[in-house]
């Protein structure tokens, strides 16, 4: 498989007062291009870990974390992330945050605005552009945080429970405008959840990761069909691969105690 | 002293901008209880119930011929130009300190000991010490100023600095920010509410050091002429100065506030 992002044996541990925490103990994964794939899993399992090692923010302590093939050293524009937290400059308005990434790739003024606007108007917030986060709800928000995202054109979308802090209504319309945009431009996108209907539907492959230490506990295979709908989401089938990952979440056999 | 909001930082969006019409209703009331605290004054005075109070009639009279025989404004003059270069000179020596302070734990290491240590010494203590070393000039009274407008600033820039969120240093990092980038783009428009607050500290800090450091050796100043003025047991005088002390502290205050809603308007508030 000509795998786009690759985790080979990664191991991080996080020193506690008495003890070292296993965030990860030697996980492998790959994800091909152009793949959707989603992590779920209890808290503790390491899947933030696996993101923020992937966009460059930490380092392994033992294996390597590739993209491309080659070893990721540090944060780069080729890797767009996005936080639950949205993580926008809150003095900056919509558009200017959405430019920042732009301006530090030095793109020319004409192109910048260009590809700010296009952006902006990707996530549906055109009328909104001139406004500051904080007037914004939290759906639009995020959506601003995924046209930054996009203005740089990451080949890697690294997506951090985008919509753990959203509404239920607003999350269902931001994972179709997310599948909408991801089927035209096929970035390669890691998506982090705690949710499992949002891992199933995004997802072409669900990897379902334990806890203690943290590791891949299954793959699902998620053979639905794209376009996702309203009426995949409410199919059997869907119901059916939904439950296989639920149970493989919530009953995982009990941790190994050799931590 | 106008009241110090620490800056506040909140998680859920709440829009609470005031409508127009209800702002005016404060500046009102404020009005109300300044006239019924003159009147107040007044009738105390007239009634002679503090001994040596002077009527607010016969204040605003010696304020009258202060100004014209000029005392007034050349005292004021004074005390501000201290306090403007101590101040000034405090907030552009503390908020690069506190930068560097909060970036490089090896300079915080290196000046936090001092810090923490001349922070528990009031300004007004080390007067005489400043007197001895620096004389009776205008250096000793700048000085102390510039200590308690410093002390004032450096923590909170530095605090700005400590309190920035981290993941909009990641998401800057992400986006293929430098360190250089980073701290200019996001740590210091991050910073600017707590380095306010402490501008507006350092300046009470400021106003209070000077009225003291004036008591010592000084020609002219606000400070000086209440001091003078007590020995003659001319009350109205060291009301004038008192007044005049307490307005210029409010204008600056404002004027303070007035940039900190300019420059930090983007704050969520509660």
């Amino acid at each position: 498989m000509n795998s786009k992002i690759s985790f080979r044996d990664v191991v991080k541990t996080f020193p506690l007062k008495d003890a070292t925490f296993t965030a990860l103990g030697g996980v492998s994964l790959d994800i091909a291009d152009q793949e959707f794939v989603t992590v779920v899993g209890p808290s503790g399992c390491g899947k933030s870990t696996l993101m923020s090692m992937a966009a460059g923010l930490q380092e392994p302590d033992s294996g390597s974390v590739l993209v491309d093939g080659t070893p990721v050293s540090g944060p780069g524009p080729d890797r767009g992330v996005i936080f639950q937290q949205y993580a926008l400059f809150p003095w900056l308005t919509v558009r200017q945050n959405v430019e920042f990434g732009l301006k530090l790739a030095s793109v020319p003024a004409e192109e910048r605005r260009r590809r700010t606007e296009q952006a902006i108007g990707l996530v549906g917030l055109s009328d909104f552009a001139d406004a500051l986060p904080k007037t914004l709800s939290g759906g639009m928000k995020q959506r601003c945080a995924i046209a930054r995202a996009y203005a740089v054109d990451p080949q890697v979308l690294l997506m951090d429970e985008p919509f753990g802090a959203l509404d239920a209504l607003t999350r269902v319309q931001l994972q179709d405008q997310l599948l909408q945009t991801w089927s035209q431009d096929k970035r390669t996108v890691l998506f982090i959840t705690h949710d499992v209907d949002e891992a199933v539907y995004l997802a072409s492959r669900v990897v379902v990761m334990a806890a203690r230490p943290g590791r891949v506990h299954r793959v699902v295979d998620v053979e639905l069909p794209y376009p996702r709908t309203e009426e995949i989401r409410l199919s059997p089938e869907f119901r059916r691969i939904r439950n296989e990952v639920w149970t493989s979440v919530y009953h995982q056999e009990a941790p190994a105690q050799a931590a | 002293m106008a009241v110090i909001t620490p800056p506040e930082k909140t998680a859920a969006g709440q829009r609470q901008q005031q409508p127009r019409r209800s702002r005016r209703r404060p500046l009102v009331l404020n009005a109300v209880a300044l006239a019924a605290g003159v009147a107040l004054w007044a009738v105390v005075a007239a009634l002679g119930l503090v001994e040596n109070l002077p009527t607010p009639t016969a204040v605003a009279q010696k304020a009258g011929t202060m100004i014209a025989d000029g005392t007034l404004v050349s005292d004021t003059f004074a005390s501000l130009r201290r306090v403007l270069l101590g101040y000034a000179l405090g907030v552009v020596v503390a908020v690069p300190v506190g930068f560097l302070m909060g970036w490089y734990p090896t300079v915080r290491a290196l000046v936090e000991p001092y810090i923490q240590f001349f922070r528990t010494i009031p300004p007004l203590a080390m007067i005489p010490l400043a007197v001895v070393l620096l004389g009776i000039g205008e250096v000793p009274k700048i000085a102390v100023i510039f200590l308690a407008s410093f002390m004032a600033c450096v923590v909170s820039s530095f605090q700005g600095v400590i309190d920035v969120d981290k993941t909009l240093i990641n998401a800057a990092r992400v986006l293929g920010a430098s360190d250089r980038i980073i701290f200019a783009k996001v740590v210091i428009p991050a910073s600017t509410p707590f380095i306010l607050v402490g501008m507006r500290i350092g300046l009470g800090a400021s106003w209070a050091t000077v009225v003291a450091a004036e008591l010592i050796g000084a020609q002219e100043g606000l400070g000086y002429r209440m001091q003078k003025a007590s020995t003659w047991f001319e009350m109205d005088t060291i009301f004038v100065s008192l007044i005049t002390i307490g307005v210029l502290g409010l204008v600056m205050d404002r004027l303070l506030l007035l940039a900190e809603r300019r420059l930090t308007g983007w704050q969520e508030r509660r």
